[in-house]
Parts: structure tokens; sequence; C-alpha cells
């Protein structure tokens, strides 16, 4: 395959950016101005020197074959990563203007390829006579696990207590005990190793802050959560996919065990979202032949972005394992074919009515699912009072915009996309309403990044 | 699909509430429904939350639409190539703000280039991808010097979101019309209802187009309304006639002299006086002429010595005699009678007379002189400035490019840099008055002479790209002024205007200039390296301002 025909757009390269600090450094530097000896190789590496405030230039490589995203290297002292420099050589090489020109690689570009590559390669051989050292002992794996088992049900037990405790004396209640409570009560489910309960546990203590109406989301809460404790206690009568779901859940480790699917998955949508100790990435892919819509999470430390980074809009030869459990879109990046490529690929999509029966029957699978993926076909963004909807072109029927959705910039690129006529949007579809995440035009043109 | 719940209307709703109800007050106070009171009433009203909330979230369906915004007109114009869509994307992601007021380093400033972006995209009419719309208005908020432009290339949908918006009103304001589409102008009657019954901003708009158009048919249309108008809107209104300004104005202006209003008989005035064949010119005149007079007997006054010359002729001077009063009649041509504070009654009368008078003048009144020579001649009583002034405020209302030649004098006279009778704003005024290129090489020559530091203000007017004799002289005042040892960031003014107007193809030359010299004695510590910076920016700059036009393509026409 040729690198030259499938040079990115400057909005896939500046996606790849870690913070808008870094996007915004990484534009200016996208100009022959500060560059010399930039070359580009059929192999998908990218290369040049950049002349920064010191004497020397630093010397930036970014290698674009690599199918869990780019690798880069340079030799500036940033922590950023990538670096403002990496962002701003791609960018000169989507602009395509021909300061990257087709070459050899210098021999300091050179040298870091190799030993890329033939890293990869040794990582290949060592995983393919079966991973040793895992399993190395498998009485001892069983043994921790059952072990974790016993905390996690001591924690059940303890929270069903709480939230008892909670419903005897009232929730009106939880709205005087404030944050206090949950907190200590989430450290308690961390101390079970039950992340699942602790997540929801804090997120009880934020409900009676969000306005009228929080009794029954928090009734709501409680409920889901009583009967997430209660699906761990009795796993054992559950079906094998629910009880899988249920100890993904509440947080207990699994792998990715599914068969491999190969497909040409196209990238929907990639957004980040940050707590105090993690920046979590969702890229969401959609297989142009499996017509299955999934889930890659990566995470990274708090202000960092995730490694894996997978720009709107190309597609990837490659195959996907599923994470185990009953109505899971959750899978692993198996080996890539390819390195990403644009396509004119778009999922098929629905009507709003079918969005909404579709997350209906995905809650049978997992009755905690807060959204589905979903792609609704020729819907127009409409004013409905202070918020929005997306309503169907031909039927009289409309899905609410979520209220975070509202907010956001990406709502007025998708109004003025739309421009009143229909639009194709692939989005988050919920109990709260829905999450628009990409779009496309109604004729031709390319997937608009919405988040 | 088979659907075991319907959400709305089922049992469950009571259900639900009741459920909610409990919850609130307590299984201690209340039992739930359905339940035996006790030690597990709390778990039975988890089971049945758990039970109606999964219920209920898997019965959601949609809602009705609401009433659908009216779809955003067509915009016929054709998209942008591609490769200047990803230009215009990038310039306006360098949003200003965040690490403001840091070094700049050689990376060019994105934002700054977006106006002529936008003017090359513009002449070549493309039309926007809707997409960037709303990074494009938000610039255009912020930035109220780019909103013509901005809005032009915006196009339709823009003011179609704007609709959307609160935050972008302002597209509506400063769009003609409200950017509810004019009639059409041969459609007399839809005119003539939109003048009488249309918003104000609107009714400027039609104006405005119409005399754009014709200039008599506006001014007709003014008229039936006229009387009646309230003062500010008759001032906007007659500011509107500046456009196409012509002879048959003058009836209607001079009936407006008598208005109520005192700014709108100034403005009337004003316009009157920038016909030089009006009637208020012609008594301006007059009036003007009374205290101007050649005087050849009477020395230039201090300073000068006119008597070496032996010729008696040779030695004429310009005496001026100011008026003693501002009388009822001069008052109703827009002279001002108050004098501001600070400000000599009899001069500041003086100086508008002969502001307002036709500069043809001058020349019958002082024996056929050419503007030049008048110019040149010494006057009297330091009434110098006064009066040479006067005339360039009467040369720049009078869009008199000879005069604004004369006034303006040799760019290299020693004068011309300093504090002269022409500050250096009139002087920037003046150049207004003269072709580009003309303009271009006044500029060029005054900064060969005088250097970068006074230019600024000069600079602004000339006309972009610099043309070729101007680029030349300012990157060579550059090089002088980084030999001479001071920092770049005196000269960030001229370098920043370098950066946008200098013409891209003057980068070539600019090639010697990005090493780092050797530092000369004497010289500020670290320059070089600043100024290598500093024209390294500018040669990027450059560059990526050749690249941003060649991507759009050649220009119509």
């Amino acid at each position: 395959m040729t690198q030259q025909g499938v040079r990115w757009t400057a909005d896939q390269v500046l996606a790849l950016a870690p913070d808008a600090a870094s996007r915004k450094a990484g534009s200016k530097l996208g100009a022959a101005g500060p560059w010399s000896e930039a070359g580009s190789s059929d192999e998908g590496t990218v290369w040049g020197l950049c002349k920064g405030s010191g004497s020397k230039p630093y010397q930036t490589i970014v290698d674009i074959a690599d199918a869990s995203g780019p690798a880069y290297k340079c030799s500036c002292p940033s922590r950023k990563f990538p670096c403002k420099h990496a962002l701003g050589l791609l960018l000169l090489w989507a602009g395509g203007d021909g300061a990257v020109p087709a070459g050899e690689a210098p021999e300091w570009a050179g040298q870091w390829i190799a030993g890329r590559r033939q890293r990869a390669e040794e990582k290949k051989a060592g995983e393919s006579p079966g991973s040793s050292s895992a399993s190395a002992d498998p009485e001892a794996a069983r043994r921790r696990a059952e072990r974790r088992a016993e905390r996690v049900t001591a924690g059940a037990v303890e929270l069903e207590q709480r939230l008892a405790d909670l419903l005897r004396s009232g929730l009106a209640s939880a709205e005087q005990s404030g944050y206090g409570l949950w907190e200590e009560t989430a450290a308690r489910m961390v101390d079970a190793q039950a992340q699942g309960l602790a997540a929801r546990v804090r997120e009880l203590g934020a409900i009676p802050s969000t306005g009228p109406g929080w009794p029954v989301r928090l009734l709501e809460q409680c409920a889901l959560l009583h009967l997430l404790g209660q699906g761990w206690l009795r796993r054992e009568r559950l079906p094998d996919g629910l009880a899988a779901t249920v100890r993904s859940r509440i947080g207990l480790p699994a792998s990715a065990d599914g068969p491999p699917v190969r497909d040409r998955w196209l990238v929907l949508a990639q957004y980040d979202t940050t707590d105090p100790r993690l920046t979590t990435r969702r890229i969401w892919l959609h297989g142009a032949e499996s017509h299955r819509t999934v889930l890659l999470l990566s995470y990274g430390a708090a202000g960092r972005a995730p490694e894996l980074a997978l720009p709107v809009g190309l597609t990837l030869e490659a195959e996907v394992s599923a994470y185990p459990g009953a109505g899971q879109p959750r899978v692993a990046l198996g080996e890539q074919f390819a390195p990403p490529a644009p396509a004119a690929i778009r999922p098929p999509g629905l009507t709003t009515s079918q969005a909404a029966a579709r997350y209906g029957d995905a809650l049978r699978d997992d009755p905690w699912l807060e959204s589905i993926p979903v792609t609704l076909e020729r819907v127009v963004p409409v004013p409905d009072g202070d918020s929005w909807q997306l309503a169907d072109a031909d039927e009289d029927a409309a899905l609410p915009l979520t209220p975070a959705a509202r907010s956001r910039p990406g709502l007025w690129r998708l109004v003025a996309l739309s421009g009143g006529a229909p639009v194709r949007v692939f989005g988050e579809c919920g109990h709260q309403g829905f999450t628009p995440l990409t779009a496309w035009p109604e004729g031709a043109g390319d997937a608009v990044a919405l988040c | 699909m088979t659907r075991t719940s319907a959400p709305v209307d089922a049992p469950g709703t009571g259900a639900w509430e009741g459920l909610v109800t409990t919850a609130l007050l307590g299984t201690a106070r209340r039992t739930p429904p359905g339940t035996a009171p006790g030690s597990d009433a709390p778990v039975a009203l988890l089971d049945a939350a758990a039970l109606e909330t999964v219920r209920r979230r898997a019965g959601l369906r949609p809602a009705r639409a609401a009433e659908r915004p009216r779809p955003a007109p067509e915009d016929p114009r054709p998209p942008l190539p591609p490769a200047a869509a990803r230009r215009l994307a990038m310039l306006l992601a360098d949003r200003p703000g965040g690490s403001g007021g840091g070094r700049r380093g050689t990376a060019p400033d994105l934002m700054e280039l977006l106006p002529q972006w936008l003017a090359a995209a513009n002449a070549r009419g493309f039309a926007p991808p809707p997409q960037v719309l709303p990074a494009l208005l938000d610039a255009a908020r912020g930035r109220t010097d780019l909103r013509p432009a901005a809005l032009e290339f915006a196009g339709p949908r823009a003011l179609w979101l704007a609709r959307l918006n609160p935050d972008w009103r302002f597209a509506l304001r400063s769009t003609p019309g409200g950017g509810a589409a004019l009639p059409h102008l041969e459609d007399d009657d839809r005119t003539q209802q939109l003048w009488q019954e249309g918003l104000f901003a609107e009714r400027v708009a039609l104006l405005s187009a119409l005399r754009d158009r014709e200039p008599a048919a506006a001014r007709s249309l003014l008229e039936t309304t006229w009387a009646t108008e309230r003062a500010e809107d008759r001032l906007m209104f007659l500011d509107s006639l500046r456009t196409g300004l012509g002879p048959d104005d003058e009836p209607f202006l001079e009936q407006a002299l008598a208005d109520r209003s005192r700014n709108v008989r100034a403005t009337a005035a004003e316009l009157l006086s920038a016909l030089p064949g009006s009637a208020l010119a012609a008594r301006m005149a007059v009036r003007a002429e009374a205290c101007v007079a050649i005087d050849h007997t009477q020395s230039a006054g201090t300073g000068r010595d006119t008597r070496t010359s032996p010729d008696p002729h040779a030695a004429p001077t310009i005496v001026v005699e100011a008026p003693h009063e501002c009388d009822a009649g001069m008052e109703r041509d827009g002279v001002v009678a108050k004098a501001p504070a600070g400000r000599g009654e009899r001069s500041w009368w003086f100086g508008q007379l002969v502001e307002a008078a036709p500069l043809g003048t001058w020349s019958r009144r002082l024996g056929g002189r050419t503007p030049r020579e008048i110019v040149a001649l010494p006057v009297a009583d330091d009434w110098q400035g006064e009066l040479h002034a006067a005339w360039c405020r009467a040369a720049v209302r009078q869009r008199n490019a000879e005069w604004s030649r004369a006034l303006l004098g040799e760019p290299s006279a020693p004068e011309a840099g300093g504090p002269g009778a022409v500050s250096l704003a009139e002087r920037a005024k003046l150049l207004g008055t003269l072709g580009a290129a003309e303009r271009a090489e006044w500029v060029a020559g005054f900064i060969a002479t005088h250097g970068l530091s006074e230019a600024f203000q000069l600079l602004g007017v000339c006309a972009v790209p610099w043309a070729p004799p101007l680029g030349r002289a300012v990157v060579d005042a550059l090089n002088i002024a980084r030999d001479a040892g001071s920092y770049p960031w005196s000269f960030s003014g001229v370098m920043g205007l370098a950066e946008r107007c200098l013409d891209p193809s003057e980068s070539g030359r600019l090639d010697a200039l990005l090493a780092v010299p050797d530092e000369p004695e004497n010289a500020s510590p670290g320059a070089g390296g600043y100024w290598a910076e500093a024209f390294q920016r500018l040669v990027t700059t450059l560059r990526l301002r050749a690249a941003m036009v060649e991507e759009m393509g050649p220009a119509q026409n």
C-alpha cells in the first residue's frame, strides 16, 4: 500500500492533540517555515527537523503505519504526548503541498523506525506460541479470584444494608447528609475491590444537588444499584451472559477473549471524559461488513491523553475481540492488517422510533445500560424551547438531546451542517436523550466530528 | 419487536409515583404499596423500584417533533477547494487569548491572517463548509473589524444560524436589513412599503442600496418622509447621501441647512461644501477669500529672511485677517460659533471657513498660482499652521489629489518626518486621496529618508499587498534598524504589518536576513538572535500567505 494516497486531514491530525494548548501550538508549526529535511516514506513514516528556540533543531519522527495509532519520537523536552512538533509535522504532511516529499529516511529517523519494526516482530513472534507467562499457576489464580469474589460479596452485602437503611429513613434525609456519607460508602466499595459499585455510589452523592426531580433520579439509581448488588449475590442463578455483564458492571477484570472479528472498521467517534483520577477515551467503530458497532476504551493518567488515537472518518482493516458480557459493546483491538485510511463508508441509519426501541431491547441484556450507539438517518436538529431535539424528517417523532449535549459547541456544528435539512447523525441514545457525536450531510461530504 | 409495557398510560405511572413518595418519606413512615410493613419493606421497595425503572426506560418512545425551522436558503456559491477548507479550519483553531503577551517565536500569528484569507475567498466567491460557520461567527463576534468580510463569506446560512443563537445576534444587526432580503429595487410598491413600515436598520439598508443604484430615487424616497423623521434618524439618513453625492442634491441639502437639529445642519453643510459648485461653497468662498490676501510689501515674519531675493515680486506673503464675528449667515451655513476650550474664537471660525471653501478659490484669489506654489508661500504672523491645516481638511473632504500632493510635499523633505505644519495623521488622510501606486511611492520615499519610527500610521493607508518599491523600502529599513543594534520589538508594529502586507513574492529577498548575525559592538545583547527569529516569522508568514492564496486557485476576472 502507498501512504502518499492516504494523507490525513488536518482535523484528523488535530484530533491527536492531548489538549487545546497543544492543538494551538501544533497548528502554528504546521507551516513550512521552521521545518527542514522533512520527508515521508511509503511504509508510513514521516520525519523532519524543526527549528526551535535552541541552536540544534529538534528531530521529529512519526510512525503512522502502526495499527494501534501513530507512534511519535521527538528530541524536544516536552512532556506532552504527542508534542507540538509531532503535530506540526503531521499537519505539514496532511497539508500535502509538497513540503514533505517522499524519500529515504535519514539515519537518525531510520534507526528508530527499524528498532520499532524489530520490536513489533519480536512481540508478534513471542505471542504466537501461546501467552505463557500470564497463567503460570492456574491454581493460584483461581484462589486469588475466589478471595476477591468473597470481598466483593462482603461489599455488596454491606451496600445492600446501607441502601435499605436509606430507604427506611427516606431519601429526603439524603439531601441533608450530603456527600460525606456517600464518599465513605464508596471508599468501603473500593476496599471491597468493587470499583463499579464504588463509582455508582459516588454518583449517588451528587444527585441531590442536580435540581428539580432529584428524588426520582436518586430512587432510580438506588434501585439499579440494588439490582446490581442482588445480581452479584445471585450470580450463580443468572444466565451466563447476564452473569458476565454483572461481573463487568461490578468492576471485576475481564479479558477480551471473544472470537476475533475481522472487518473494515470505520472510526465513528472519539472523545475523552476526564475525572480527577483518569482520562477515559472512547472510540466507537463500525464494521462495514459485520454491521456491528463496537467500543474501544483506553485510559490515560489524569490530564494526559490516552495513547490510542484513531481519527474520525478513517477505516482500519483489523480484528477486534469482544469482552465478555451480554450486550456489551466493548472490544479490544487485535491485529491490524493495514494502516488507517480514509474511506467513504457511512453506517446505515434508523428512525428515532427504531432507535428508542433498540435501546429498550438492549436493556434486556443489560438493564444498567445508560445508552446505546445508534446512527439516525434523515433527522433534523430542531430547537425546542431551551433545548434541542433530533426530529425525523419524514415522521412526527423526535428524540430530545441530552442536557450535556445542549451546551457543547458540537451542537452548533450539527445545526450548521444541517441548515434545517436532514442529516445522518451517529450518537449515543439512552434514557436521558440523544448525544450526537458525528454527522454526515445528506449529500456527499466527509464526516463531521461533533465531540 | 414485542413490547410488553406501554410507558405513559399504563398503571405503572401511578405505581412509580407511589414508590417515589414512599422512598422520599422512608418506609419507616410509610408502607410501600403492595408490601407488608416491617424490616423487609425497604428491600421490597427497592425491588419494585428497580423493576419500574427498567420498565420505564425500556418503554421510552420518541416525543412529538417541535416546530421545525425553515430550511436555510441555498448558497449558490461553489464550495471551497479541500486544501483551502483545511486552511480555514486551521486559522480558526488559532484563537487569541490563552498565552497572550508571550513571546511569539518564529510561528506565524494565524488569526491575523484570517482577514486576508477571507478577502481572497470572497474575491473568488467561494461558499464555506457549513460546519465551520459556528467558529467563523465566534471569531467575528470577538473582532468587529472581521465582521463585514466574515459575514460576506459566511453567507445566507450564517444569518439563518444567527437567528437561532443569541450569541450571534450581531450578524443580524450588521447585515443590511437584518438578513431579510431587500425587495427588488424596481418593485416600487414593496420599496415604498418597506420604507414606510420597516425597522430603522432595514430602512437604512434600503436607502443605501437604492442610493448606490439610483441616487435621485433615494433622495426622493427620503424626501417623502423627511419632515416626520426623528432627529437621530434624519442624521443617519442624511449620512447615506454621501454616496453618489452630486449637484442634484443641493436643493435638498440647502433646505436641510434650516433643520431643527444642529447635527443635521452641520452634516448638510459638510455635504454641501464637498460640492464645489454649490451655493454654500460659493458663500464660503466669498467669506474665506475676505480673510486671505497676498501682501507684497511685508516680510514673511519671524526667522525668515526674504529680503535676500533681488526681485520684489519674489517675496509675496500671505496675510490672514480672521473674521471678527460669526454672523447668523455663517451659522446657518454650518459654522460652529462656539470655539472649543483653549482655542481663539477668530481662528476657530477662520479654520471652518477655509475648510468649507472650494480649493479652486485659491488659485484665483492668490494670483493664479498652482497649489504647490500657494503652499510654498510664506504666511505672516504665525497663521501658517492654521491655514495649512484647514487646507488639508478641505483637500481630504473634496478628495482633491493635486492639493493633497502639494500639502504632502516631498517625502524626503526634512520637515516631513518632524512636527511640521502637517501632522502625520493629516498626512495619512491626504495620502488617502492619492492613487495606490502614488501613495506607496510617497511612503517608500518617506521611509527611505526618515526610517520606520514614524511610518506606522502611513503604512496603514497603503494598499495590500505593498507595491514593490514600498516593500523594498520597509525591508531595507528593517535591515538598517537591525544593524543599528536595537531590539526588534521596538519595531513590532511595523513587523506585524509587514507580515500581513508584504507581497509574498518578496520572501526571497529576506533569505539573507534569516541568519543570526555577528553581534556588533554596542548592540543590545542577544538582539541578533531575536531579529533572526522575527525575520523567520516574517518569511514563514509570507510563505503561508502565498500557500493560502494558491490553495484557492486563480481569482475570478
